[in-house]
């Protein structure tokens, strides 16, 4: 397959393009794996890489029921950042976007991680503070933001509605390390780091169901025949409950669909990434010049990858009280995806009752920028049996416990997380 | 979505405020023994189904019941709306 390089470019540019190979094996299941990793989305495909790259293992397979990157890794609007409060999530965070930095370089890999910044806007004394608070823990961490007021944000930002009547924008919280990448590239990437050191990628092969014996996992079921393990990650995002329930286990999940919307391509007009302070409305430009948005969860239970209207109109008002310009601007498309939304808003990164199963799930809508963090820890977890230093937050019994990680402060009301 | 309320007719979901599975109906013992445990799963533990979901919808911006919708989690389509209040009392008669 061969590294990729400015070097390599130029002579496959030179000698007709030729060279180039599929960039993973397509692999054929075989009879038995050390570990299974169930999902071929972001975390599942990081936890491979990392199972085999950092924790020297040699019998990986992947399962994935549709193709690479068709789940929400490719769904989503690729939003990377480390500004959380709560010290469980910063920690894990500030872990993951330290990854995305060096993700390149690890994966060899343009995975066009573009630093460009994200801005939350501020509309009233209470949301600066608030702000300005969640601004000094996150320097606290060590990831870096700034407060800036109305004056300072009109340099860069001088089309948002600063005066609106109703919200008015007293000034914005700006990490500048956060940013956007190209979310199938990871997807990609992934994928090919991990089948160079030998994981099996195994597309188009749905697990059906768990061998389970006497409270110990023996193997998967699959629409390709039975596979055993020693040990299965599952790493299905949307679909957590319905894997878990193969197991017999109850999640303190509920799958919500989430919206996403892209514009026709424009010049270059939005600096970073902006979120509205007021419902809930966020916004970038990718490199093509479509400019991305979206808002808030639809609200109600879905499997169906698809939304309704009332969101799509409450996302285009907020939108253009935010920034009135972009009602001349023409929709091309918009999606949807189905979020493992936690009773608390925060994931879930553990062992389960039954012995040899692990459990990657409850990122809600905020899982992309935890794709390499995520394959980090979960590795751990499998590997060595024991929780990474960066998700000892992250249990599963928390919620029984009552130690919780409500970043929102809204209890259990997964469609408000 | 158009929710089939059944005193007012068809109306648009987006007067409906969403809080969840219907079992949210059936609330435990505060006093049994196990009490702490069977509220841990009550106020946590979902079924989460892809298909048939009975789930509870608030007519906020309407009168104010709370309804019992089923719908299916994987199509979006509604096959059967009641009132919570005549659900409950239906169960509670039954018992
Ligand atoms: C519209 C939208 C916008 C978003 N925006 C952001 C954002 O800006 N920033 C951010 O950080 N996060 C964002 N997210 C969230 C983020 O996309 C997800 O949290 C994250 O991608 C989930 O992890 P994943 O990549 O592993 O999931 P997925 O890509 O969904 O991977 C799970 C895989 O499991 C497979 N699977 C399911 N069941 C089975 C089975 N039985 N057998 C085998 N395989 C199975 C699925 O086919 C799927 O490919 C957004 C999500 C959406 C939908």
């Amino acid at each position: 397959m061969g590294r990729f390089s400015a070097l390599r470019l130029l002579r496959e540019g030179l000698t007709g393009n030729r060279g180039w190979t599929p960039h993973w094996r397509d692999a054929a299941p075989q009879p038995a794996y050390d570990i299974v990793v169930i999902g071929g989305g972001g975390h599942g495909l990081a936890t491979a890489y990392q199972l085999a790259a950092t924790y020297g293992q040699k019998r990986v397979a992947l399962l994935e029921k549709g193709w690479i990157g068709g789940g929400n890794v490719g769904r989503n609007t690729t939003i990377v950042r480390a500004n959380y409060l709560l010290p469980s999530n910063q920690g894990f965070y500030a872990l993951s976007l330290r990854l995305w930095e060096r993700m390149e370089q690890d994966l060899n890999y343009n995975v066009m991680m573009s630093q460009r910044g994200v801005l939350n806007l501020c509309h009233s004394d209470a949301q600066r503070d608030a702000a300005i608070r969640r601004g000094n823990t996150i320097r606290l961490s060590g990831e870096g933001a700034v407060y800036l007021d109305a004056k300072a944000l009109k340099k860069d930002w001088p089309f948002l509605d600063y005066d609106n009547a109703r919200f008015p924008i007293r000034g914005g919280l700006l990490q500048p390390r956060a940013g956007t990448a190209r979310h199938d590239a990871v997807a990609w990437g992934y994928a090919r780091a991990a089948s160079d050191l030998g994981v099996d990628i195994i597309q188009n092969c749905e697990v059906t169901g768990f061998d389970i014996r006497g409270g110990k996992i023996f193997g998967v079921e699959t629409t390709r025949g039975a596979i055993a393990a020693g040990k299965v990650g599952v790493a299905v995002a949307g679909n957590t409950s319905r894997l878990m329930q193969m197991a017999g286990l109850r999640m303190p999940i509920e799958s919500h669909v989430l919206q996403a919307f892209v514009t026709e391509g424009l010049k270059p007009v939005i600096p970073g990434v902006v979120t509205f302070g007021v419902g809930h409305f966020y916004i970038s430009q990718s490199d093509k010049g479509g400019l991305v948005f979206g808002g808030d969860l639809d609200g109600y239970n879905s499997y169906a990858q698809r939304g309704n209207l009332p969101m799509v109109e409450h996302v285009a008002a907020a939108g253009v009280s935010m920034m009135p310009m972009i009602a001349r601007a023409r929709l091309l498309r918009s999606w949807g995806g189905i979020m493992d939304m936690t009773m608390d808003g925060s994931p879930i990164i553990d062992r389960t009752p039954v012995e040899g199963l692990y459990l990657n799930g409850g990122w809600c809508y905020g899982g992309f920028k935890a794709t390499p963090g995520s394959g980090l820890v979960f590795a751990h977890l499998l590997a060595t049996d024991t929780p990474h230093e960066a998700a000892t937050g992250f249990r599963l019994d928390r919620f029984a416990r009552g130690h919780v990680i409500d970043e929102t402060g809204h209890g259990p009301t997964p469609n408000l997380q | 979505m158009i929710i089939d309320h059944p005193l007012l007719g068809p109306r648009d979901s987006d007067e409906f405020t969403y809080l969840g599975d219907a079992s949210l109906l059936d609330r435990p013992d505060g006093l049994g023994e196990d009490a702490a445990a069977r509220f841990a799963e009550y106020v946590y533990m979902r079924d989460n189904p892809a298909g048939l979901h009975r789930e509870l919808w608030f007519h906020a911006a309407g009168d104010l019941s709370w309804l019992v919708v089923t719908r299916n989690t994987a199509t979006h389509e509604i096959t059967a709306v009641e009132l919570a209040s005549d659900v409950t009392r239906a169960r509670r008669a039954g018992k």
